[in-house]
């Protein structure tokens, strides 16, 4: 698969204070890449680096394979990008404002009224196309910000909360249109909305003070089992617990049953066999699937909680 | 690249009615100008048909009308050149340029030419005012031309010291002031050359005022070009620099 985006080691500071410290991204052709942090993590910063909006301190970015510090006119040319707040000329209307991204963007002349039709189409602002965009609603405006970034059908979309400001039926256009995009480009979007990601994209990344802290395809997230309810007849204490092969931690719950937390590496039913040859009587086992909110809460808030 | 920059930011102008009083209020007072030097003409008209090599219609009506239009521009001009830059850095919608694939001088000269093209337009109409004295007279069009072009160059070096002031504060207020101080300081530096001595001579170069008024009179001095070519790309590039430093240091 071809990478479209390689982001190595990216650095960016304000003042003493690291924004961005070390930050890496690599994203294949049909990634979508959730890009997850709290507030003040880095990540409009990150997507500001990536998109030659902002140099960076440190670091190399590549997208489709040019470097954008070093041949910056050639690697825009794939860019799609959408900052937090929608790029628009409020005076201009919608047709004018998609011509000019269009013609930016560098779109050849006779395919220039294709583009902002398929635009049009994708977002759904085929009947506003002769209004002024300032007149818009702010769902609207948010489309035709997310129409610009993609009007030149660029290899790379990055999209800094795409679905800020949009009612519950747009949020679901404007994720089957990602959704498609994802298809045959890579996408980054950055969203507080953890279901969003969950639903729409196949990677994540969560970061936070500038540094990744969680990086997994949906799917993996999905299936890694880290936590272990069982049930026994005869309850053992915790330290014979812990004591067995593979138990990293277990902890005793309210409810009879106990926690258990094995090593990452540890294969569940190799550990299932032996809490039967240890004859406590197990009766209960269920794996329990971190959600992705919990595991955000858990990296984001650890220092402030310790 | 830079044309389609320049239409936008042309077009652009032509959609925000702070442009259009700035052009009626001009047209109206040069055109009060032009009726009163017409006036004065009438009135002097018949000893001049006296006088050898009596000064025509150009020196008497189109000098002093473009000689006044100097100073309206420089006044008017911050007011237009104050959110070339500011409201875009404001608003955010810079960042659409910084993503497209065109380089900052692109930018910078896409909007300087753009804004150019509509002072462009608004010398045009002034220009309409003498050359509709042909209907009754004849104009030295050799006069006119080297007029038009000091009162041109003037006007493009304000526009550039303005889109420099315009990319240094998101703030289109202290965009337009700051602008005032650096063309009224430019105005007024040769007011220290009164002493005559070497550094009076420099100062008197730096002066805006000093350079078109040979223009005005019909003397095209190559120095003074180069002055105003000289101040047009120092503060273009300027700009350049100043918005490539930003993506930079903030």
């Amino acid at each position: 698969m071809d990478t479209l985006i390689q982001a190595v080691n990216l650095v960016r500071r304000y003042g003493h204070r690291s924004a961005v410290d070390g930050l890496d991204i690599e994203l294949a052709r049909g990634d979508i890449l959730g890009f997850l942090g709290p507030n003040g993590a880095g990540k409009s910063t990150t997507m500001r680096m990536l998109t030659g909006n902002l140099a960076p301190h440190g670091g190399t970015v590549k997208i489709n394979g040019v470097d954008l510090l070093e041949r910056p006119l050639e690697a825009k040319r794939s860019l799609g990008y959408l900052p937090e707040t929608p790029p628009l000329y409020r005076e201009m209307t919608v047709d004018e404002f998609l011509i000019f991204a269009a013609r930016l963007n560098a779109v050849p002349k006779d395919h220039q009224r294709d583009a902002v039709l398929l635009a049009k189409e994708r977002c759904g602002l085929t009947d506003v196309g002769h209004r002024l965009i300032g007149n818009l609603s702010k769902g609207y405006q948010q489309r035709v910000g997310i129409a610009q970034a993609i009007v030149h059908n660029p290899t790379v979309v990055v999209l800094d909360e795409p679905t800020v400001g949009l009612d519950p039926n747009q949020i679901r256009e404007i994720r089957q249109l990602i959704r498609e995009l994802g298809e045959m480009h890579a996408v980054i979007l950055s969203t507080h909305i953890l279901p969003e990601v969950q639903s729409l994209c196949n990677r994540v990344q969560i970061i936070d003070k500038g540094r990744t802290v969680y990086s997994a395809r949906v799917a993996d997230e999905e299936s890694a089992a880290e936590i272990l309810l069982v049930a026994f007849d005869r309850e053992p204490s915790l330290d014979d617990l812990v004591s067995l092969e593979g138990i990293r931690e277990a902890d005793r719950l309210d409810n009879g049953r106990f926690q258990l937390r094995p090593y990452p590496d540890t294969a569940i039913s190799a550990l299932a066999g032996r809490l039967v040859a240890a004859g406590w009587g197990l009766r209960e086992l269920t794996p329990q699937r971190r959600t992705l909110e919990q595991i955000f809460v858990e990296l984001t808030t650890r220092e402030s909680v310790a | 690249m830079i044309g389609v920059i320049a239409s936008r930011e042309w077009k652009s102008l032509f959609l925000s009615p702070l442009a259009w009083s700035v052009l009626g209020v001009i047209q109206l007072i040069l055109a009060w100008i032009f009726l009163a030097q017409i006036d004065t003409f009438l009135q002097v008209q018949s000893r001049l048909a006296g006088m050898e090599g009596a000064p025509g219609l150009t020196d008497l009506i189109a000098t002093p009308l473009f000689g006044a239009a100097v100073t309206f521009l420089m006044l008017l001009t911050p007011l237009l050149t104050m959110r070339l830059i500011s409201d875009e850095l404001r608003n955010g919608t810079f960042s659409l340029l910084l993503t497209a694939p065109v380089s900052m001088t692109q930018i910078v000269l896409g909007k300087y030419l753009g804004f150019m093209g509509f002072i462009a337009v608004s010398l045009g109409l002034t220009l309409l005012m003498p050359l509709s004295l042909l209907i009754g007279g004849s104009l030295d069009f050799g006069k006119l031309a080297a007029a038009l072009l000091g009162l041109f160059l003037a006007t493009a070096s304000f526009a550039a010291v303005g889109l420099f002031i315009s990319s240094l504060t998101a703030q289109p207020a202290i965009a337009a002031i700051g602008t005032y101080g650096v063309l009224l300081f430019f105005w007024i530096i040769n007011l220290a050359a009164e002493t005559g001595e070497q550094s009076g001579r420099l100062f008197n170069w730096l002066s805006l005022q000093s350079h078109y008024e040979f223009m005005m009179r019909g003397l095209i001095r190559t120095s003074d070009l180069i002055y105003y070519l000289l101040l047009i790309a120092a503060f273009l590039l300027l700009t350049i620099r100043r918005l490539d430093n930003r993506r930079r240091e903030d």
